[in-house]
């Protein structure tokens, strides 16, 4: 597996280099964490790294956007409660919040945890709104998607896989918990086999989840790089007749993917804590 | 085939390229700003975002559920109060073409009584001229008779007187006067 890998990875590169004379590692630079923040070609910010607690803690490209994306969130989501203080009736941001809300309220924590959902409802609100803001802010350009780095939604994965195992622990009682993970009516003889795929089971949710939301929001954006960067492999401006429009279909396409990420992962976490908390089912 | 070359490029630098680690390595220092940033996030959404946001999205379901109620209520008692109207009003109705049918009676009784006594009057009155010319015919008649009777007399005196006795005269007179009386 990972010999075909390479083997493909190399190939794109040698294709690359031939036709280009240069490697593709700006698409990467694009993609990943870095140590300054590009504005090409305006110019570039070089970002400090922090020393706390004998750590180095450098502050990254994702670092100030998570910074940003959080700063948004609270800023919008503010106005937002305010509003409901001078009015009851939704206009404008409001409205247009009020919808993604109620959507992740009653769709997806009411239909899937069922009593007491309310507890949940922060998280995942909270969830839902975070990957929402990160993804679409990733698609303004100079920006960095926060949600394609595996650091970023590993994190994520883990607050989810907290709250999973805090919600069914608390409803169930730890010991309670450990047991109705094993279904009823196994044969004895299948039950040490079973114990282990359940209990691995609980950290490839999380990790499933994690993966996921990184690979489609790195997805969309190499490909919206490779569909640019063929003008500069082909070396001819009439390919942009082509790349661009496609692009621009990926970009669109993007948008799709922003929402529904930010909906699966939310829904995949509530559909987790239901589980955990009604057992019995 | 878009994953394939996700993951091309992703085993390409898992190895290490700039800025430290791979596309698929964990990075310790990213791990400690995300959970900061996540954590806080959450705990200051839920006290300035989501508290106040659900509490009134909550308020306004109850008020709009209280509303509906108020109108559906509003509206049965609407309702009952115009059918009491139009039975009030039929019931005025009812009454004031009873009175109307009375009064034509009354009216019609009225009419009839008056006529009626007006007729009896008219008759009372007509039998007592009748009466009373009777009387006055019969006092005439009386009268003539007795004019006729004394001119009777003094004719026949003078006649008499001249042609015949004392004695026969009278009787020829009373005879003459007796036949006047049957008449």
């Amino acid at each position: 597996m990972t010999d075909t890998l390479h083997t493909v990875a190399d190939t794109l590169g040698h294709s690359a280099e031939k036709a280009h004379g240069s490697d593709d590692s700006w698409i990467m630079h694009h993609i990943m964490d870095g140590n300054s923040l590009d504005f090409q070609p305006f110019g570039t910010v070089h970002l400090p790294t922090l020393h706390l607690f004998g750590y180095d803690l450098p502050v990254t490209k994702h670092v100030v956007f998570l910074f940003v994306v959080a700063i948004l969130l609270i800023v919008v989501l503010r106005a937002v409660a305010k509003s409901y203080k001078k009015s009851l009736v939704p206009s404008g941001v409001t409205n247009a919040t009020e919808i993604f809300i109620i959507f992740v309220r009653d769709e997806i924590a009411k239909s899937t945890i069922g009593k007491r959902y309310e507890k949940f409802l922060p998280y995942l609100l909270t969830a839902f709104f975070f990957i929402l803001f990160s993804n679409f802010i990733g698609l303004i350009p100079f920006t960095a998607t926060v949600t394609s780095n595996i650091t970023v939604t590993a994190v994520l994965a883990i607050t989810s896989f907290v709250m999973v195992q805090f919600g069914g622990m608390q409803k169930n009682g730890v010991f309670g918990y450990f047991k109705g993970l094993i279904p009823h009516g196994i044969p004895v003889i299948l039950l040490p086999i079973i114990e282990v795929i359940e209990f691995i089971g609980l950290f490839t949710k999380p990790f499933a989840l994690a993966i996921r939301l990184f690979a489609n929001m790195t997805a969309g954006h190499v490909v919206i790089y490779a569909l640019i960067s063929l003008i500069f492999v082909m070396k001819t401006y009439g390919i942009a007749f082509l790349s661009v429009p496609m692009a621009l279909f990926v970009y669109l396409l993007e948008i799709l993917v922003a929402l529904l990420q930010a909906y699966i992962f939310t829904m995949l976490t509530s559909l987790f804590i239901g589980m955990a908390v009604h057992q019995d089912h | 085939m878009i994953f394939g070359y996700v993951l091309a490029f992703a085993a390409r630098y898992s190895e290490g390229g700039e800025g430290g680690g791979g596309l698929l390595s964990v990075n310790p220092g990213l791990a400690f700003w995300t959970v900061l940033i996540f954590v806080l996030l959450l705990i200051i959404l839920k006290k300035v975002a989501w508290k106040p946001i659900l509490e009134a999205l909550d308020e306004r379901e109850a008020k709009i559920k209280e509303s509906l109620e108020l109108a559906d209520k509003a509206k049965k008692e609407a309702a009952e109060l115009i059918a009491e109207n139009k039975q009030t009003l039929q019931k005025a109705e009812e009454e004031a073409k009873k009175i109307l049918v009375e009064a034509q009676k009354i009216a019609q009784d009225n009419i009839t009584k008056s006529h009626d006594e007006a007729k009896l009057q008219a008759q009372r009155i007509v039998k007592e001229a009748q009466a009373e010319i009777d009387s006055k015919k019969h006092e005439a008649l009386s009268e003539i008779k007795n004019q006729i009777a004394e001119l009777s007399v003094a004719v026949a005196e003078k006649v008499l007187r001249k042609s015949l006795s004392g004695q026969v005269q009278k009787e020829v007179i009373d005879e003459y006067i007796n036949d006047i009386q049957k008449n």
